[in-house]
């Protein structure tokens, strides 16, 4: 499994792209493979601001649905709009075309909580 | 946890593991979409050893079953199956189960792993005629071959005329140059293909023959995560899911499983309540809004009354939409009626459908 070094990660299995004052949001090639073939990206937040670890959208997959978390407080600036016609590209490329969410980050401390590449493979067990 | 005679090559396979049922079993190879298709066009294989089987011998054989579930066993003639349910004393169900008789006085039964313990509790303590009884599920395997092509792959393994089968009907004999193994066309998909039981020690043997019949057909192993897509496209109910101890099998349209023409656990009661009038009935439902429906979402009505509750949901892979079962009052049942499913702080629209689906 791949996970690109230049990404930050969460326990919640996300993955986080820093750029300037936001960040692009998606999840993990290893969460991608639990869930098997998604669905539907449920995502209704657009335009709110959602907190640290609360809830900002859902993942359907073919046999089960999972919560998906904020990895950092922040105002959900957009949603991948392929996703809506092509949700299974967060299978195919997560860290690519398979993008969640570009949000504005609130509070920049919060990225020092975020795990490196080497830290969440130890979490996962890879 | 248990292990089928096959867990090692699944895992070899590189399928993800998962524990159903007491066993570890494999939920998924290459992925559920990919394995629905395979069978859908051609031919997978399913291990579902983990299913019980149980022997029941003895002049009293026929008597004891006829008791004990709800279809008539007295219509099977030696080398047919039946499909049939053992009610409770309440209203629900024991257990779904496959009826072989294999002659006048043995029957095969075939349960859910989930329930094999419960079942056999449950026909141990009526058996007051004094039949034979063998649960036989731990030494024997089950390989589920389905799919259009089954038969063409199948037939290199046998002299059985496959194409020549009845479905619903079983023959014993030599398959895949092992004796004693039942061929029974029989499944779970509504693809068409066989079921073929053995002793565990075959096991290996058995599923490189059938891996090698299929090869030209592109045959793949399938989990238990397709065996749910395909079995709910086809309407097939799921015990744990669409039927259990509580549900009546009347409202799950298991009607043309009951027969009232004999006596049976609790038939008496389901009669009454056939005459009465059902209250509610199990329905196929399609999502016209965006959602998937899951087990235990709540059901309501426009005018956000709680009708009912799903049994069954999916993302249908052959129908590329969301489509469900589940129970809703019988004014709400009537096809194209709009329901609505509580997914998450939402009422997502849906409409009542026929089902089979597929």
């Amino acid at each position: 499994m791949n996970f690109p070094a230049e990404l930050k990660y969460t326990k919640d299995h996300e993955w986080v792209k820093v750029e300037g004052g936001e960040a692009i949001i998606g999840i993990t090639d290893f969460a991608q493979r639990e869930l098997g073939d998604i669905v539907y990206i449920d995502i209704n937040t657009v335009g709110q601001t959602v907190n640290h670890e609360e809830i900002f959208g859902t993942v359907e997959a073919v046999k089960t649905v999972s919560d998906l978390f904020m990895p950092l407080t922040g105002e959900v600036l957009e949603i991948n709009p392929k996703l809506d016609s092509n949700p299974e590209l967060v299978n195919s490329d997560p860290y690519g075309d398979g993008w969640m969410i570009r949000i504005k980050i609130a509070d920049t401390a919060q990225l020092d909580a975020l795990l490196s590449d080497a830290d969440y493979k130890q979490q996962i067990g890879e | 946890m248990k292990s089928t005679a096959l867990t090692n090559v699944h895992i070899a396979l590189g399928a993800k593991m998962v524990p159903f049922a007491g066993y570890n079993m494999p939920v998924q190879y290459t992925g559920i979409n990919d394995e629905h298709a395979t069978v859908r066009n051609s031919v997978g294989v399913f291990d579902v050893s983990h299913m019980g089987e149980f022997i029941l011998k003895g002049e009293n054989a026929l008597e004891l079953i006829q008791r004990v579930t709800s279809n008539d066993a007295s219509k099977l003639v030696d080398g047919k199956v039946q499909y049939s349910c053992l009610p409770n004393e309440n209203g629900g169900i024991v257990d779904d189960l496959l009826v072989y008789r294999i002659d006048e006085k043995t029957y095969m039964l075939v349960v859910n792993a989930s329930n094999i313990e419960k079942d056999w509790n449950w026909i141990s303590d009526r058996n007051t005629n004094g039949v034979e009884m063998h649960n036989i599920s731990d030494k024997t395997s089950l390989l589920a071959v389905q799919g259009p092509k089954a038969t063409a792959a199948l037939q290199k393994l046998t002299e059985f005329d496959l194409a020549g089968m009845e479905y619903y009907s079983f023959k014993k004999g030599k398959f895949a140059g092992v004796d004693n193994v039942v061929v029974s066309a029989t499944g779970y998909t509504g693809a068409g293909g066989f079921e073929i039981y053995f002793d565990n020690e075959h096991a290996d043997q058995i599923w490189k023959a059938i891996f090698e019949a299929g090869a030209e057909f592109g045959i793949k192993p399938i989990g238990l995560g397709a065996r749910d897509t395909l079995r709910l496209e086809k309407g097939f109910a799921l015990y744990g899911n669409d039927i259990d101890d509580n549900t009546s099998p009347l409202e799950a349209g298991l009607g043309w499983i009951t027969k009232f023409t004999k006596e049976f656990t609790n038939s008496a009661a389901l009669k009454a309540e056939k005459e009465a009038g059902l209250k509610n009935k199990l329905v196929g439902f399609e999502m016209i809004e965006r959602g998937i429906p899951r087990h235990d979402y709540e059901i309501f009505d426009a005018e956000g009354n709680k009708i009912g509750r799903v049994t069954s949901g999916t993302q249908s892979p052959s129908l590329q939409k969301a489509i469900g079962l589940g129970y809703v009052t019988l004014e709400n049942a009537a096809i194209d009626t709009d329901i609505f499913i509580g997914i998450r702080d939402n009422k997502v629209k849906a409409k009542v459908v026929k089902y089979p689906f597929l």
